[in-house]
């Protein structure tokens, strides 16, 4: 219509012209989200400003400040991040933090392996596996998550001795209801340098891989992987250790006036916390594991068994690339899940990110600010991993010609 | 449990959001228009607040509510009880969604001067301390480094037990819970050795959870001030005076020994002007406050006067307990002092 206008006005421009590109229902469009947007953005305002106000006015604490003033409450756990009661609410929010991503990244690899061992096993032609791995999967997908966090944790505490009374499942290693105490290392100059060399193992074991598939496109020969592998992984560190005077002292948990005291300790709130988000999620990936090889034709694991492939390599160069295809976007919303489920850990008292923001906000009274801050880190948290999975789901994509 | 805590501050930014300009709210209308109070107490604190299995509450702390609810409509009755965790607390009170807050609560600066809420006064001076199982045989507060201490968030509790360790260079291990449930089972299931609290709390607690009260015993040290008291929501001054002068009036009646006892009688024989003044057969005090005139007859015909709430929730022959100690009246060489009330 714009344009007839357009053409048949042709000099300068006349009262219709200067309606007509409203009729055009492109521009129509954009002026209406503009309008939206200008909408949303002035309600936004309205909000904020008049939040502010009101806060004021009921003398509220208002802003971020609080941060940097001293948070004066002991954290249970704060295993990555140094932190005592002297610090800021800042950095016990970081101490949340990690703990959040701890419990996460560890439950994200435990649920990924057990998952996929429970999806294959629903498939097996074994019967009593088969069967067993749909019971494990039926009740880890209908009990609540909360239920379950309650029944680990209550297991945990009900079956287990107390601390001075705990049980030694290795030597120097405990089982109590202070949760697993195992000896650990006095910190040395050493280790940071051998955690390098473990970065160093992996990009030589990526080189070693590149290497290898040269030689084999050459040859047609397959060099072995999984011995150098694991070659890298542990002599590597070993040389640095042995380099830095193979530092042998090591902190054993130690009878003390009311519990094992001394080395490392995982608490029994991140080991129900950890077994619940594991159990619970695998639970779900083992389905989307068993859909995706379920959703790979079958003429493609008769072909690849009459071209003579081993069963395993059937799976492993023919089904899996074709079903990852299929299993990892919504894998990585159980991800998101797991990882947003973690917050869960209130309930049992692990201190998790929510569990610290809470106490934040009940010491400072500033609510906004801190579930601010809460959504924000989620937010992140989530926009990471999917942003991670889209850039792994593109490069393992198969490449059809 | 959480869900609802989110809703519950999400609802109340929503609130702070939308309220319009911010008028004083005239609360004392808002509750003689409802013909109910809505009054903030703890979900189950033996001798503080409590319900029974037909929903009567009872506790010290639901005393206060009784007698403002007796004060401002003539029945004690007329309270709904509001049952709050030590993380929600503040925020029903901010939001509206009680006219005062009752739940053994420790007036301290943050809260009074951050929180948008006034303290009205105390009404039990407590502090905190530790219980511990008797076959610990621990003695002492100071020999409790290294222990695991079972706390619950949200409160002064654990900032006092960080204070403590620290000023006394102890290591502490503390198992923190959201929920009170959570952290007595922690406590009674073995997760740790210690149980930490405000004083009247664990002999609560050790009364009346414990399976065995024998098993637990408190130590001596009282490693802070908790003085537990009502507060209101700021912006409201005459609701604030009516809610300090109910807990004047609770005091004062029992300086001038008035109880729920003999107040019918001295309302109409006593030449004590001072009786004469605070039972409102002279003056025009409740005027002044927006009361009807046997506003303080009321509380103590129908609650009585502090003492008595005193001995009938926590006192000797309660299972708290609990002395009068600093509790008593000034008189008694405690701490209980009323503003007079003329
Ligand atoms: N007086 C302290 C502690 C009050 C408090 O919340 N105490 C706990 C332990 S006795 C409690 O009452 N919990 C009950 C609940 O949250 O339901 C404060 O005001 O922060």
């Amino acid at each position: 219509m714009a344009e007839q206008a357009a053409r048949r006005g042709g000099a300068g421009p006349g009262p219709r012209e200067s309606t007509a590109f409203l009729r055009d229902p492109r521009i129509r469009a954009i002026i209406y989200q503009v309008l939206v947007l200008g909408g949303v953005i002035l309600l936004a305002v309205y909000l904020v400003s008049n939040t502010m106000t009101n806060l004021e006015q009921r003398s509220i604490r208002t802003g971020f400040g609080f941060l940097q003033s001293e948070a004066g409450f002991y954290i249970g756990e704060t295993t990555l991040v140094n932190y005592a009661a002297s610090d800021s609410y800042g950095r016990a929010f970081l101490v949340g933090i990690s703990n959040t991503l701890r419990v996460a990244l560890i439950g994200i690899v435990l649920a990924t392996i057990l998952g996929t061992i429970a999806g294959v096993a629903r498939l097996s032609s074994n019967w009593l596996i088969a069967k067993l791995a749909s019971i494990y999967v039926e009740v880890m997908r209908n009990v609540p998550l909360l239920l379950q966090l309650f029944f680990w944790y209550g297991l945990i505490s009900a079956a287990l001795p107390a601390s001075r009374d705990a049980v030694a499942i290795l030597p120097g290693t405990y089982l109590s209801r202070s949760g697993l105490q195992y000896p650990a290392p006095i910190a040395h100059w050493i280790h940071p340098w051998m955690l390098l060399s473990i970065l160093v193992a992996l990009g030589a074991c990526y080189a070693y891989y590149r290497w290898a598939k040269q030689k084999q496109a050459q040859t047609g020969v397959e060099p072995r992987l999984f011995l150098p592998f694991v070659g890298f992984l542990l002599g590597f560190p070993v040389i640095v250790w042995l380099i830095g005077g193979a530092p042998m002292a090591v902190d054993m948990p130690e009878l003390g006036a009311f519990r094992l005291v001394g080395g490392a300790a995982m608490s029994p709130e991140f080991l129900a916390l950890l077994l619940g988000l594991t159990f619970y999620t695998a639970g779900f990936i083992a389905e989307i594991v068993r859909a995706g090889i379920l959703a790979v034709p079958w003429g493609q694991t008769e072909a690849a068994s009459s071209l003579g492939l081993k069963r395993s390599f059937v799976l492993r160069l023919v089904l899996l690339p074709q079903a990852l295809r299929i299993i990892i976007p919504p894998t990585t919303s159980q991800f998101l899940n797991l990882t947003k489920n973690s917050s869960l850990a209130v309930a049992i008292g692990y201190p998790d990110l929510v569990s610290v923001g809470n106490t934040t906000l009940n010491q400072t009274g500033q609510a906004i600010e801190c579930i601010s801050i809460m959504m924000a880190c989620y937010l992140f948290f989530s926009l990471s991993i999917s942003f991670f999975m889209n850039w792994y789901n593109k490069n393992i994509a198969l490449v059809e010609r | 449990m959480t869900q609802t805590k989110w809703l519950a501050a999400a609802a109340a930014v929503a609130l702070i959001g939308f309220s319009g300009s911010y008028a004083q709210a005239q609360t004392l209308n808002q509750v003689q228009d409802r013909d109910a109070l809505r009054c903030g107490v703890n979900v189950g604190l033996a001798g503080f607040s409590i319900a029974d299995d037909q929903g009567n509450w009872t506790g010290l702390d639901v005393d206060y509510c009784r007698a403002l609810a007796a004060a401002v409509l003539g029945d004690a009755d007329k309270v709904e009880y509001v049952p709050l965790s030590a993380q929600a607390r503040f925020t029903a009170l901010q939001s509206g969604e009680v006219d005062v807050l009752s739940r053994n609560t420790t007036w301290t600066t943050t809260r009074d001067a951050g929180l948008g809420i006034h303290f009205v006064g105390v009404t039990f001076y407590d502090g905190q301390g530790f219980m511990v199982p008797a076959d610990l045989g621990v003695e002492s507060a100071h020999d409790l480094s290294g222990a695991e201490v079972c706390v619950q968030t949200g409160t002064t509790t654990e900032l006092n037990l960080a204070d403590f360790f620290r000023a006394n260079d102890m290591d502490l291990q503390p198992v923190v819970f959201e929920g009170f449930e959570e952290s007595l089972n922690a406590f009674f299931g073995g997760r740790c050795q210690v149980y930490t609290t405000d004083m009247s709390g664990l002999a609560a607690i050790r009364s009346v959870d414990a399976e065995n009260p024998e098993d637990y015993v408190i130590l001596p040290e009282t490693i802070s001030k908790e003085p537990l008291g009502p507060s209101v929501r700021r912006g409201d001054d005459q609701w604030f005076a009516i809610a300090k002068w109910v807990n004047y009036a609770l005091i004062e009646t029992e300086e001038l020994g008035i109880t729920s006892e003999n107040v019918d009688e001295l309302r109409e024989n006593s030449d004590n002007p001072g009786v004469q003044r605070v039972l409102g057969v002279t003056g025009d005090l409740a005027d002044l406050l927006g009361l009807e005139n046997d506003w303080a007859y009321d509380i103590v015909s129908q609650v009585g006067n502090y003492g008595e709430i005193f001995e009938r929730n926590v006192g000797v022959d309660t299972p708290l307990g609990l002395e009068r100690g600093v509790n008593a009246l000034w008189t008694d060489g405690g701490l209980m002092y009323s503003m007079p009330i003329r």
